[in-house]
């Protein structure tokens, strides 16, 4: 029963982040995330 | 028919391709430049430097202070989307297997030492210290300390990061003149990083991932709920402690098999030798299960 719990809730937490994915997605953050990562962030190889 | 291959090594080939996969823009190398395809809207479930020349997947973490530091910080619900699903997934599978400095570290391990740490005294609340960095540098601070443009810094990335150091700051400063002749104390403080974290490793299995790394902290929050998960067979257990004795992170699996702290290496159900610790999937009524299949 209490594996059968934990099943669920692992499945509610999954379908929680898909829609989280989608939302952030749909407001352009996946975009923002690209927008840093196609630089040489300075910072990252300690540089400043 | 040849022997079967055994776990480890087949962990090994998927850490190596993984590594190997998200590092796969060879031009990068060449060039002094990194991949600038839309695959890096998409974030790599282990750590990985976007700032490697070869990634093709952004970093989770540089993204989660990217969106912490902006100049109008908001709630990042893409990062907060894909941590819900990798975790909720795999939970620190993602360590044990698809993490290319986890790999690095491991690899660090194998150098004959002779005397390897398997835990001291001051270990276990050391690795708490790793929620303090997550909370602190990769949230807080960028979120809260302003620079001079209105925005915050990647605290984590800026002082911390090892990872960002091997695969980003070395080959582009190899590669790229005016980035060597901009090399100061910053980057001779993170190199100190990487250096210590390596002369570790020899002695400690994944100093990094113990004390220091906040995905590893993120993830480790969903090791108990994560689809995939270790579970013990009661029945099949015989008490003889293989499984405590062999694991790396100085765990008890028997009693805990789903300990946050757990990377997944999967060292304990090689070594159980009657089969009582095994991979629970996606099956929610197993064997073992108190509720029958329907």
């Amino acid at each position: 029963m209490i594996r059968g719990r934990r099943f669920v809730f692992s499945l509610v937490l999954i379908a929680g982040g898909v829609c989280l994915l989608a939302l952030g997605a749909a407001q352009g953050q996946a975009a923002e995330v690209m927008q840093k990562a196609v630089r040489v962030c300075l910072e990252c190889i300690g540089i400043g | 028919m040849g022997r079967p291959r055994p776990r480890s090594f087949r962990r090994r080939l998927v850490q190596a391709a993984v590594s190997i996969g998200t590092n796969a823009y060879l031009p990068g190398f060449a060039k002094g430049t990194v991949y600038g395809g839309g695959l890096k809207a998409a974030c790599a479930p282990g750590l990985n430097c976007y700032a490697c020349p070869g990634a093709v997947l952004s970093c989770p973490i540089g993204a989660l202070q990217t969106q912490a530091a902006s100049a109008a910080p908001h709630i990042p619900y893409y990062l907060i989307g894909f941590f819900l699903v990798a975790g909720g997934v795999l939970g620190r599978f993602v360590c044990g297997f698809l993490c290319p400095f986890g790999l690095v570290q491991e690899l660090l391990h194998k150098i004959p030492f002779a005397r390897k740490l398997g835990t001291f005294r001051g270990d276990r609340p050391l690795r708490a210290l790793k929620y303090v960095i997550l909370a602190l540098f990769v949230v807080l601070l960028p979120l809260c300390v302003d620079n001079a443009a209105g925005g915050g810094q990647p605290w984590f990335c800026e002082w911390i990061c090892p990872a960002g150091t091997l695969e980003g700051g070395v080959p582009l400063t190899l590669g790229v003149p005016a980035l060597r002749r901009a090399i100061g104390f910053l980057f001779a403080w993170k190199m100190g990083i990487l250096v210590a974290l390596a002369l570790l490793s020899a002695v400690l299995y994944r100093p990094f991932c113990r004390y220091l790394c906040p995905l590893g902290a993120i993830y480790a929050l969903f090791n108990r709920v994560a689809l995939l998960r270790y579970r013990v067979d009661e029945a099949a257990c015989t008490g003889c402690g293989s499984c405590a004795e062999g694991c790396p992170m100085a765990l008890d699996p028997r009693r805990e098999p789903n300990h946050p702290e757990c990377v997944r290496c999967g060292r304990c159900t090689g070594l159980c030798p009657t089969g009582a610790l095994s991979l629970q999937g996606a099956k929610p009524f197993g064997p073992g299960s108190t509720r029958p299949p329907s």
